[in-house]
């Protein structure tokens, strides 16, 4: 297939993946919610409620987007976008199988960070433009906690392009075939707090995609709906439909990096076609597990304090990560046998 | 003429919108009234910047302009503008009648110099690209040929810390600091 054909078909691909993930994972995050606290969750439409999603998306559609006063009307429209849409670049570089990937771009992780920053841009223009008082608080704490949480991130990173030597996210993928043992995350012979590293970068990823016990950018209960109080209808789906994309995002990221991406725990790949499939199923499935946790956490831990939150990340992950850094520069430059 | 459906064409389609989002980013960025705004078009104008440099072949300095312009810079300048008022009454005041038409013809006038001379200048073309812009390239220079200016540069974000450390500090008192 000629390559502006296929980029083009990866596009409708990722965009129908994209709307379908924010779509069912509300469905599943109801459910196990449900399930949790529980409660059975959505059941009346269709099978297990599985059609509640639709009903969902078509009564948001049906609602009049109504611009409140004092709204600065431009920006008030513009940030559910500046939320969504850098949400769907950084899908275009993500393998979800080793040929099942629209662009292998050299710098694909550093592409990830550059796309997901304008995220909080989004948010912050998003809660000033509502000209409402609630929704700017969100925005504010919003952004100290974005700046907080993307430093440890990116030193975590950092340390994985040190131990992979490629920002190629295939590559960093393929640097991890073979057994289970030889995933990022139990490679303590190259670094011996790998295992801490996974769990910075999945802790900063939440903190980044604003989900609980970090999601103070909603705290519905202290901020009404946080920066989107005041949107209505689909306005508010655009801004739901990114913040569940940046999820997928997060966690295809933590899976690439340290789960060992498309590889199955065995060393055992097909070749062609049934090896995309192959490929294809083991990556859902951790990138599901994943955000199963995610959901999983949120229902199960309260919201952090709003300084217990900086002081989680300035007094604990920017340490370790950064000792972390030293310790695995170290660990490959002067201890390569260890 | 270049055929437009061909990958020159298109290519020179998408250079051509990365030319208009850097302009019109710019123009919103000097012409609205609320702050703002203002920023948002600088946020405009940096993703056109990127785009350029990677029409320059540098698609990783592209990315960077993303991320630090974009995501880091201006959105510490909106969360700056968000502690400040958040509808000032316009300061600037309306100019005599003379400010529109002056401003104009300086504008003509400059646009008319810099383009005589971009167009009368004998450009000599670079022999051969310097590298090929890739993250190893740029690491290599950055630690051999420049890393005079890289280390300066580092000094000057420590001092910059620090200087926000003494700052943040001084209104902080022992008992009614945080906890």
């Amino acid at each position: 297939m000629p390559e502006p054909f296929r980029v083009i078909l990866f596009i409708i691909f990722v965009m129908a993946f994209a709307g379908l993930n924010a779509a069912y994972l509300v469905w599943c995050e109801r459910k196990g919610a449900g399930h949790i606290q529980r409660r059975i969750g959505p059941k009346e439409v269709g099978p297990f409620g599985l059609l509640q999603p639709i009903a969902d998306g078509i009564k948001l559609m049906t609602k009049q987007l109504f611009l409140p006063k004092g709204a600065d009307p431009l920006l008030f429209m513009a940030a559910p976008l500046m939320v969504m849409v850098p949400a769907i670049m950084s899908f275009m570089v993500i393998p979800f199988s080793e040929t099942f990937v629209a662009r292998e771009v050299n710098i694909g992780l550093l592409m990830i960070f550059a796309f997901a920053s304008v995220n909080v841009l989004g948010l912050l223009l998003g809660g000033w433009g509502s000209g409402n008082k609630y929704a700017v608080i969100a925005a504010a704490r919003c952004v100290s906690q974005n700046i907080a949480y993307e430093i440890p991130m990116l030193v975590t990173t950092i340390t994985m392009v040190m131990v992979t030597n490629t920002m190629n996210l295939n590559e960093i993928v393929r640097a991890q075939a073979g057994w289970f043992f030889h995933w990022h995350i139990f490679r303590l012979d190259i670094s011996l707090l790998m295992p801490v590293a996974f769990l910075i970068f999945f802790v900063c990823s939440l903190a980044e995609t604003n989900r609980a016990p970090f999601d103070m950018a909603e705290a519905e209960s202290e901020l009404i709906a946080g920066a989107y109080t005041e949107y209505p209808g689909m306005g508010f789906g655009v801004f739901f439909m990114g913040e569940y994309a940046n999820i997928v995002i997060g966690c295809a990221l933590s899976v690439i990096l340290f789960l060992g991406g498309w590889q199955s725990p065995i060393p055992f790949h097909p070749v062609g076609f049934l090896g995309v499939i192959w490929g294809l199923f083991w990556f859902l499935t951790k990138l599901y597990a994943l955000i199963f946790t995610v959901i999983w956490i949120r229902w199960t831990y309260p919201r952090t304090q709003f300084y217990e939150l900086l002081n989680l990340s300035w007094k604990v992950l920017i340490p370790i990560s950064l000792f972390n850094l030293i310790l695995t520069a170290l660990q490959i430059k002067i201890f390569p046998w260890l | 003429m270049v055929p437009l459906f061909s990958a020159e064409g298109l290519s020179s389609l998408v250079f051509i919108f990365i030319v208009i989002t850097t302009v019109l980013g710019a123009v919103i960025a000097t012409h609205s009234e609320r702050l703002i705004r203002a920023v948002t078009g600088l946020a405009i104008c940096f993703i056109g910047v990127a785009g350029l440099y990677y029409y320059l072949n540098s698609p990783f300095l592209a990315l960077m302009e993303m991320l630090i312009y974009v995501g880091a810079v201006c959105v510490t300048i909106v969360f700056a503008v968000m502690l400040a008022d958040p509808n000032p009454k316009s300061e600037v005041g309306k100019g005599s009648i003379f400010t529109g038409p002056l401003s104009f013809s300086l504008g003509i006038l400059l646009f008319w110099g810099l383009s005589a001379l971009a167009g009368k200048t004998a450009w000599i073309p670079s022999s051969g690209t310097i590298n090929d812009g890739s993250l190893e390239e740029v690491g290599r220079s950055l630690l051999t040929n420049y890393s005079m200016a890289f280390e300066l540069i580092s000094l000057v974000l420590l001092l910059a810390i620090i200087g926000a450390l003494v700052l943040a500090r001084r209104g902080r008192t022992q008992t009614g600091g945080e906890s």
